[in-house]
């Protein structure tokens, strides 16, 4: 079932493309990542689906339902730049924008408190913005995010400014917030987080989305039939022997030498190994499967030649 | 709407909470009150300090005749050396050294004071009033004029100015006061459109640059969050008005019977008045009060047929309409632009209107029936102020409605003009908008 879908949308501003013909499915209860270059196109698409701007042309579903302007109260969004009015005080302007999201005024305190205690910044709660430090700040505006329970979060560039302690637990939250049946949209340019948090990707570049699908079936799928050994022996005899093969790296150590093959389709990789257990001794063979970051910039390095 | 709420109370609080506010709903009243009260007060402010100044008199024809106050004597040396006077001057109780010399019928140059301090106006005044008046009557009696002939000859005429109506009502309008009335009303709408405005582009170019607009606007339309800030804003100058008035009442009423004269002691007051002011002689002084009793009595008469419920409503609404117009072209200026530094280019075509409207006005309280004055009062981005400014001196009810109605078109299509350019402008980083640019928000679909 997806939570939301996006069929054949356009926008342009003024002469540039910014989306072009753009279709997306996003999952339920899973953690989609919305991936791409700079001037993609990722923060227009946000928008869209935020309802702060609409597609020229093109459908938007929320569960299947067009997209209505109550929406935005099952929808919580945490801009990349995010900012927060500096002289107010902390607690007062999470009650303010926890009321815009359309929570009353004791529902949003109680959560909040919640929140506050849980993330360690109670004590913060009367003082102002501006004298809180950025990863305080930070905390106070994801708070703000998922406070109204939306079924749909929206994290650009969630973990910038955040130190590795506090961006574990915020990484965890966001995991807590999956397990809980909410839906997160998460747009980033760090692809280690992208393995280790989303289910599925899409990839957007130059306007147009070049590529979509799980995680694991989008690094299946770049992963071309390359396998990586390591192993002792003679160095020289394995690459010899190794001689109609195109070797992709190698590189020569005393007792753990490391050689990376990329054998024809019609080869089974075992016929490697018997190369390999003639002239030395296999320590670990294994199908080299390109990780997210290879991945983003052979598709976009491709697609832009 | 709910939201509009919200966001209309944030607005409303945070302003009304800031130290500035009360501040300005503190020195606003005394600011008025101080108006009032402290030239009155000024007036009544006697020079208390001794002073009695030596008269040497070589014409001989002064000896007595300058009128002395209770802080102000006069001593008549006989005609002696002023060389020596001079000289000696350091060493007397003498405020000052008044030498007559003999050729004071014909010079004007003839009169000299000595002093070690530069004395006041007033008794510069008093005692070259009383020279001239002297030498007047001792001319006229050589020309065979008695005084009373002369005070026969002189008539004092005021006009007082009765407005007819189309009713047939008379009504005894008073050109100063509808002056005065003009004037402060013009130039507190002038005064709190500019305030106003400037704390909406303020507050629309702090969302902007500390980017929490786009954490708002997935939550509210743009067109709420604008409308939202500009009603808070404004009804924050209401708030302050409503202060101010009753402070500036209430502070009126305390303090007036302190400083202020009473109807029965004015006589008394206009003549200190009078005298620091002129030092006329104290014959024509009387005559002068009664002028000023009259004046004040017609003032205070007109003052009841000035209509104040007009004002204050056409005040609220002229202020509400020209602060929703100027109020959302101001939003409109700060969503085109990423920080205050980058204003100026938007914000002149914005403020000559305003500007122009000042001159207008100015103008208006000194001849009100004029055609710059009568178109000024019906188009709508001078109406406010210039409207605000005739209506103390009587305007038609039809013209008052054709300049509201044209103010309520106008404030709405720019309203949504500016919307538009609001809408886009927020989101918008980086580059400075040319105007080309923002005719082209304002046409984009969404």
């Amino acid at each position: 079932m997806n939570i939301f879908s996006i069929e054949n949308v356009t926008k342009t501003y003024s002469g540039h493309t910014a989306l072009n013909n753009v279709s997306i499915d996003i999952p339920e209860s899973k953690v989609f990542g919305l991936l791409g270059p700079n001037g993609a196109g990722k923060t227009t698409l946000i928008r869209i689906i935020n309802q702060i701007t609409a597609p020229d042309s093109g459908t938007v579903l929320f569960k299947g339902q067009p997209l209505k302007a109550t929406d935005v109260e099952r929808i919580g969004y945490l801009p990349e730049e995010r900012g927060l009015y500096k002289k107010m005080k902390v607690g007062e302007q999470a009650i303010y924008l926890a009321q815009l999201k359309g929570l009353t005024k004791s529902d949003a305190t109680k959560r909040l408190k919640y929140w506050f205690n849980k993330f360690e910044i109670m004590p913060w709660w009367h003082r102002k913005v501006e004298e809180l430090s950025k990863g305080m700040q930070q905390k106070v505006q994801f708070i703000v995010t998922i406070l109204h329970e939306p079924e749909l979060l929206i994290f650009d560039e969630p973990f910038s400014g955040f130190d590795p302690i506090n961006a574990n637990m915020l990484k965890n939250e966001i995991l807590e917030l999956k397990n809980k049946g909410a839906t997160v949209i998460f747009s980033t340019h760090n692809m280690t987080s992208v393995e280790e948090v989303c289910d599925n990707i899409a990839l957007i570049n130059n306007s147009e989305k070049i590529l979509e699908g799980s995680v694991t079936d989008v690094r299946n799928r770049y992963k071309g039939h390359i396998y990586e050994c390591k192993y002792t022996g003679s160095f020289q005899y394995v690459l010899e022997s190794l001689s109609g093969f195109e070797i992709v790296e190698h590189s020569e150590h005393e007792a753990n030498n490391y050689i990376k093959v990329s054998l024809p389709e019609s080869i089974n990789s075992n016929s490697l190994i018997e190369k390999i257990i003639k002239n030395g001794e296999l320590i670990s063979f294994n199908e080299f499967v390109p990780n997210m970051n290879e991945i983003f910039i052979k598709a976009v390095t491709g697609e832009n030649k | 709407m709910n939201k509009t709420f919200t966001i209309i109370s944030r607005e409303y609080t945070t302003r009304v909470r800031k130290k500035s506010f009360l501040i300005m709903c503190i020195i606003g009243p005394l600011l008025f009150a101080g108006m009032m009260i402290v030239p009155t007060y000024m007036a009544q402010m006697e020079d208390t300090e001794m002073k009695i100044i030596a008269v040497a008199d070589s014409s001989h024809l002064f000896y007595g005749a300058f009128p002395e106050t209770e802080y102000l004597k006069f001593e008549y040396l006989p005609n002696a050396d002023l060389n020596k006077y001079k000289n000696e001057f350091h060493n007397s109780r003498y405020y000052a050294l008044l030498f007559i010399s003999h050729v004071v019928v014909s010079s004007p140059n003839a009169v000299h004071m000595y002093s070690n301090k530069s004395p006041g106006l007033g008794v510069r005044m008093h005692i070259a009033n009383t020279i001239e008046k002297k030498l007047e009557s001792d001319k006229l009696k050589t020309f065979g004029i008695t005084q009373e002939t002369l005070n026969a000859v002189k008539t004092n005429i005021t006009v007082r100015s009765v407005k007819l109506s189309e009713s047939g009502d008379e009504k005894e309008s008073n050109f100063t006061l509808a002056m005065i009335v003009g004037y402060v009303v013009g130039f507190l709408i002038y005064f709190t459109l500019f305030f106003s405005g400037t704390q909406v582009m303020r507050g629309v170019i702090e969302e902007k640059s500390n980017r929490i607009i786009e954490v708002i606007i997935s939550s509210v339309k743009p067109f709420q969050l604008l409308m939202g800030k500009i009603l808070g804003v404004g009804m924050v100058a209401l708030t302050q008005f409503a202060i101010w008035i009753v402070l500036t009442i209430g502070i009126s009423a305390i303090v007036s019977p302190m400083f202020m004269p009473d109807v029965e002691n004015l006589n008394e007051t206009v003549r200190i008045q009078d005298f620091m002011d002129t030092g006329s002689s104290i014959a024509t002084q009387q005559v002068d009060t009664d002028l000023i009793n009259r004046e004040l009595t017609g003032m205070l008469l007109s003052l009841h047929n000035i209509d104040f419920a007009v004002i204050i409503l056409s005040f609220i609404f002229f202020f509400l309409g020209g602060y929703f117009l100027y109020g959302s072209l101001f939003a409109a200026v700060g969503s085109a632009v990423d920080g205050d530094t980058d204003t100026q280019q938007f914000m002149l075509p914005v403020t000559l209107p305003l500007i122009f409207a000042i001159f207008v006005m100015i103008n208006t309280v000194q001849n009100p029936e004029s055609a710059l004055t009568y178109w000024c009062s019906i188009i709508p981005f001078t109406s406010p102020i210039v409207m605000m400014a005739r209506i103390p001196f009587g305007v038609p009810y039809s013209q008052i409605f054709l300049s509201a109605m044209l103010l309520i078109i106008t404030f709405i299509i720019f309203t949504w003009l500016a919307s538009k350019v609001y809408r886009t402008g927020i989101l918008m980083y980086g580059k400075k908008p040319s105007w080309k640019e923002m005719y082209k928000w304002i046409k984009y679909k969404n």
